[in-house]
């Protein structure tokens, strides 16, 4: 790649900043989508063996791997009879001139800590299903997220990823006697999951207008944005971004377009875990 | 039925815990101020605009601001390890977007603000009582601001909806539709700044609770508000 190619990825130059807030005030995109729809979902399930579950998700050029691994270990005091999760993510340089390595930064840490929430507050995964004694030993779930290439909304396409890698999943075979794993074997039994998904979805602002799955470009010229985690007709996890204000009208007219851009997602999902 | 409701510190429901405020409280500092919701105690302490170091990191076309939020170890009942956490790690960041908007921050190019956020003693809206406490300090500390911002934990316990979440609202009730916590900043004319959500509502009674938040906000900026006035000439306008 060329010195100049690469910078102009590193930052999104001002015209083409300009040109998509001129395209989107008047309701339009440079991919031809409208303000309100994602990019195609692709979902490939699969694609690291040893996982216990793990797909690759891609939105246009944006790509994620999502894989899940099961632990042992002592519950938490106030849930003694509770599985536990860890979502971890990575923004690997090499999906992005921007990424650099190095212990997780701020992007890297919220990108988790969202897909996280998401799934912990709609209680998606049925913890008191997965305790093996007591007090003593309960199932870890890691959730753990790496980019592969960043063309935007890095963080729906990781949301997407960890349902999906969720619902494909299956429980390792584990020795009571001799008390381990045996990693590598795997039961029938899928992980225990609700059946209603807990989408996540980041409505982003510009000028006065909004849009879902921005690119990129697109994303560089968001000037605030609102992710929210959502169940059929209720809200579990919401979190705004960046340091512009919203309205309460604002707020109203994502909530109102919520519904749609959920079923979207969870058609996606559904679809291919079939 | 909602007006009966009393919760079990024996609040009403939109009732907010007794409120202290204080600004002035670290001599060293260039501005500082304590924020108290009921037995939550936040302290913020404001350093600059002073030139941002490494040079690499000065923004020519605006100033930096930098927040820092940390929770006592001793502060809640299991002690928390010293030092910084994802979640402080991500507080500390809806901090600083909390606060940026009512900044003049194009004023300070090449210079940092930094926002110290320490809580004392934590029984819930932890983040909401350093923001609040932050937004004072910077006032304190003479940094141009458009407006102030106030912080407030709103949430639902099973179908109840509250304002100003305590500690049992926020990490004991486990009951029916269980806890939702909502914290929201606002500015002083009513733009959200600040707005996280953990829990369970639907739609209806989010817009609703938006509105009781909006109206808890108005009562933390008038104990901001007499705080920051009882520092300058006594209390008198």
């Amino acid at each position: 790649m060329g010195e100049k190619n690469k910078m102009e990825k590193m930052t999104t130059p001002n015209i083409t900043k300009e040109r998509i807030k001129k395209y989107l005030a008047e309701g339009k995109r440079f991919d031809s989508r409208t303000p309100f729809q994602f990019r195609d979902i692709v979902i490939e399930s699969k694609v690291s063996k040893n996982a216990e579950g793990s797909v690759r998700v891609k939105l246009g050029k944006t790509e994620v791997i999502v894989g899940i691994k099961m632990g042992v270990s002592t519950p938490y005091a106030d849930s003694p009879d509770k599985g536990t999760m860890m979502v971890t993510s990575e923004l690997l340089p090499l999906s992005s001139p921007r990424f650099e390595y190095g212990p997780p930064r701020f992007p890297a840490i919220e990108l988790a800590r969202l897909v996280d929430r998401a799934i912990r507050e709609s209680k998606f995964i049925q913890f008191d299903k997965l305790c093996i004694k007591e007090g003593e030993k309960v199932w870890t779930v890691f959730i753990d997220i790496y980019t592969i290439n960043d063309d935007g909304n890095l963080q729906d396409a990781a949301s997407i990823g960890a349902l999906a890698a969720l619902k494909n999943a299956k429980m390792p075979k584990y020795d009571e006697k001799e008390e381990k794993v045996l990693y590598g074997e795997w039961t029938e039994e899928n992980l225990p999951v609700a059946k209603d998904l807990p989408i996540s979805m980041t409505f982003h602002r510009i000028g006065n207008n909004f849009l879902i799955d921005p690119t990129r470009e697109e994303e560089d010229v968001s000037e605030v944005r609102l992710t929210v985690g959502s169940t059929a007709g209720m809200i579990s996890s919401m979190q705004k971004g960046n340091s512009k204000t919203l309205s309460m009208e604002d707020l109203n007219i994502i909530l109102d377009n919520v519904e749609s851009v959920r079923k979207t997602i969870a058609e996606a999902i559904e679809k291919q875990s079939k | 039925m909602a007006k009966e409701f009393i919760r079990d510190d024996g609040r009403k429901f939109d009732e907010l815990r007794p409120m202290k405020a204080k600004v002035g409280i670290v001599p060293n500092a260039d501005g500082s101020a304590m924020f108290q919701f009921g037995d939550t105690i936040a302290i913020a302490s404001v350093f600059g605009p002073k030139k941002m170091h490494p040079q690499h990191s000065q923004n020519p076309e605006k100033g930096t601001l930098r927040c820092n939020y940390n929770m006592m170890s001793f502060s809640v009942e299991d002690r928390i390890r010293p030092g910084p956490s994802r979640r402080s790690t991500e507080i500390s960041k809806i901090t600083e977007w909390a606060l940026e908007p009512v900044l003049m921050i194009d004023d300070y190019p090449n210079q940092v603000i930094d926002v110290h956020i320490h809580i004392i003693q934590a029984s819930a809206s932890t983040r909401c009582a350093g923001i609040n406490a932050a937004a004072m300090a910077l006032a304190h500390a003479g940094i141009q601001m458009k407006d102030i911002v106030s912080s407030i934990a709103v949430g639902k316990i099973d179908k109840q909806l509250i304002v100003d979440v305590n500690k049992y609202e926020d990490s004991v009730f486990d009951e029916g539709e269980g806890a939702t916590d909502i914290p929201f900043t606002f500015t002083s004319k009513g733009k959200i700044t600040h707005l996280q959500l953990d829990g369970k509502i639907n739609t209806e009674d989010f817009k609703t609770v938006m509105q009781l938040a909006r109206e808890g906000s108005k009562k933390v900026y008038e104990v901001q508000k007499q705080a920051l006035k009882d520092a300058i000439n006594g209390g008198k306008e």
